[in-house]
């Protein structure tokens, strides 16, 4: 894999290829020495032109799992409040001999330009770009779905015959866009649920089905429910008339919560709206794999850069 | 492609036996065996080792598991991407003898980053090295301490390693251009 931009581009056996690779790295993490030299002697930038925190770290964690030398740049302090372009951006910082670029981005498709413009020359990882695509999410969420789903046999295993429902701003969410291709491709059936004004416009480019009445989803019975969070950065209109009936309507309160089966995992991919979009009840619930997310993010990250930067081809 | 069969099932049974003692003799019982394969046939060897070993002492029950060596290659950026494998070792490996277990020995650049992931993991008294075969060449100063066969090979020719575990049948062959 040279790049990793969408999950819309990975073929079902790369897919399942980054969850077992990901699997192998999670074996380090109980160990008392928890790093890996394979990526000795490579330097990685991680390119964040947009504020994060668990995503920024967890790159910086596997990088650093995986002995590579870590630069972070943050846009906030640096010459691109003085007006640079991402180009020139990416090109200083790549003359300097970085081996690979991880970027988030407020502009939907930055990643793909970085990747496929010729300005530079070296493996892009896609850690977020706008509305678009988040596909080390949507990688961290298979393998948390096929983690509890299957244990210690997932190995080689898809998500096939699973039924996921993604609840929340669908429009603006990265995360469900990468989810929709990446379950789907791992076998997944996938429910997006949401206000009419938060589902996207062009609904028959996705590969599921979309829904408007969460209760009656929710009556199905789901293997997973994935609550997003209520972006209010990204919106400029008023979607829905309050919070409040957000939450009424679209929000896993603790009353839907006590109707779910025990068996349905709840994921948030964070940082969560306690109270808007999830109530503390599911959050914390035995079934909440939020925890699970956030250290699962390290092993797929691990494991895609582990495939972005070594090969004869990279 | 001409490929000649060296040697047969009850050759690397014999093979795996002789080793077993070896390992016993050396060790002078089972006592702080730790038995790692290298993925993917040398696991299968391992557990054949700790079988025979538990067959010969009864009553010993010699811990074994698999060590993965693919981050600790020393070739990741020149070969395509290498897919790894699951590493599990079942005990702590600090103060044990640690036997590796692979099938073929050849530069050794195997062994070497077998070395580096056992180091990883804890320290063990001593570290030794099984393997079914010593086909030569080797690129480092790393000797095997228990061989099933030595067989003298050119770069030319590959070792097949058939297993029951992963090919249904035991077996090896040297194929290629065998003068």
């Amino acid at each position: 894999m040279r790049h990793l931009l969408s999950t819309a581009d990975l073929a079902r056996d790369e897919a399942i290829g980054l969850l077992d690779s990901s699997e192998d790295m999670a074996t380090t993490a109980d160990r008392a020495h928890k790093k890996l030299p394979a990526l000795r002697g490579l330097t990685i930038v991680n390119l964040f032109f947009e504020d994060s925190t668990r995503t920024r770290i967890s790159f910086e964690v596997a990088e650093k799992r995986l002995s590579a030398d870590v630069i972070n740049f943050a846009a906030k302090g640096s010459s691109v409040s003085k007006g640079e372009s991402l180009k020139d951006t990416a090109q200083t910082l790549t003359a300097m001999g970085v081996d690979a670029v991880v970027i988030r981005h407020g502009a939907s498709g930055a990643a793909y330009q970085l990747a496929n413009r010729g300005w530079i020359d070296v493996p892009v990882v896609n850690a977020g770009d706008g509305t678009h695509e988040h596909p080390t999410q949507a990688l961290l969420d298979a393998y948390t779905i096929r983690k509890r789903v299957h244990g210690s046999s997932s190995r080689g295993k898809g998500l096939d015959g699973l039924r996921v429902t993604i609840v929340g701003d669908i429009a603006h969410s990265r995360v469900a866009r990468s989810n929709a291709w990446l379950l789907t491709t791992l076998g997944a059936e996938v429910t997006m649920v949401a206000p009419p004004t938060l589902l996207p416009h062009a609904r028959e480019s996705f590969p599921v089905v979309m829904e408007s009445d969460l209760d009656a989803v929710l009556a199905t019975n789901p293997d997973a429910v994935m609550m997003l969070r209520i972006q209010k950065e990204r919106m400029h209109h008023a979607f829905f008339p309050s919070e409040r009936e957000f939450s009424q309507l679209w929000g896993l309160t603790a009353e839907r919560f006590a109707r779910l089966s025990e068996r349905t995992l709840v994921m948030h991919p964070g940082p969560m709206n306690r109270g808007l979009e999830i109530c503390s009840e599911a959050a914390d619930s035995p079934q909440s794999t939020v925890i699970e997310q956030v250290a699962n993010g390290v092993f797929v990250r691990m494991a895609v850069l582990y495939s972005v930067l070594t090969g004869s081809e990279a | 492609m001409t490929a000649r069969t060296v040697l047969q099932a009850t050759d690397i049974q014999r093979a795996l036996t002789r080793i077993s003692h070896e390992i016993l003799e050396a060790n002078r019982g089972a006592a702080d065996l730790v038995i790692l394969g290298v993925p993917t046939r040398g696991v299968f060897l391992a557990h054949r080792i700790a079988d025979i070993i538990a067959s010969i002492e009864p009553g010993t029950i010699v811990p074994v598991g698999s060590l993965d060596v693919t981050m600790y290659r020393d070739d990741l950026l020149d070969q395509p991407t290498r897919a790894s494998s699951a590493t599990d070792v079942p005990v702590a490996i600090d103060g044990s003898t640690v036997v590796l277990v692979d099938d073929v020995l050849y530069s050794g650049r195997t062994v070497r980053a077998a070395l580096d992931a056992v180091t990883d993991l804890g320290r063990p008294k001593s570290v030794r090295l099984a393997v079914l075969v010593d086909r030569g060449h080797r690129e480092l100063p790393i000797r095997a301490d228990y061989v099933g066969k030595n067989l003298p090979t050119s770069h030319a020719e590959r070792i097949n390693v058939h297993l029951v575990e992963t090919d249904g049948t035991d077996l090896i062959e040297i194929a290629g251009e065998s003068e």
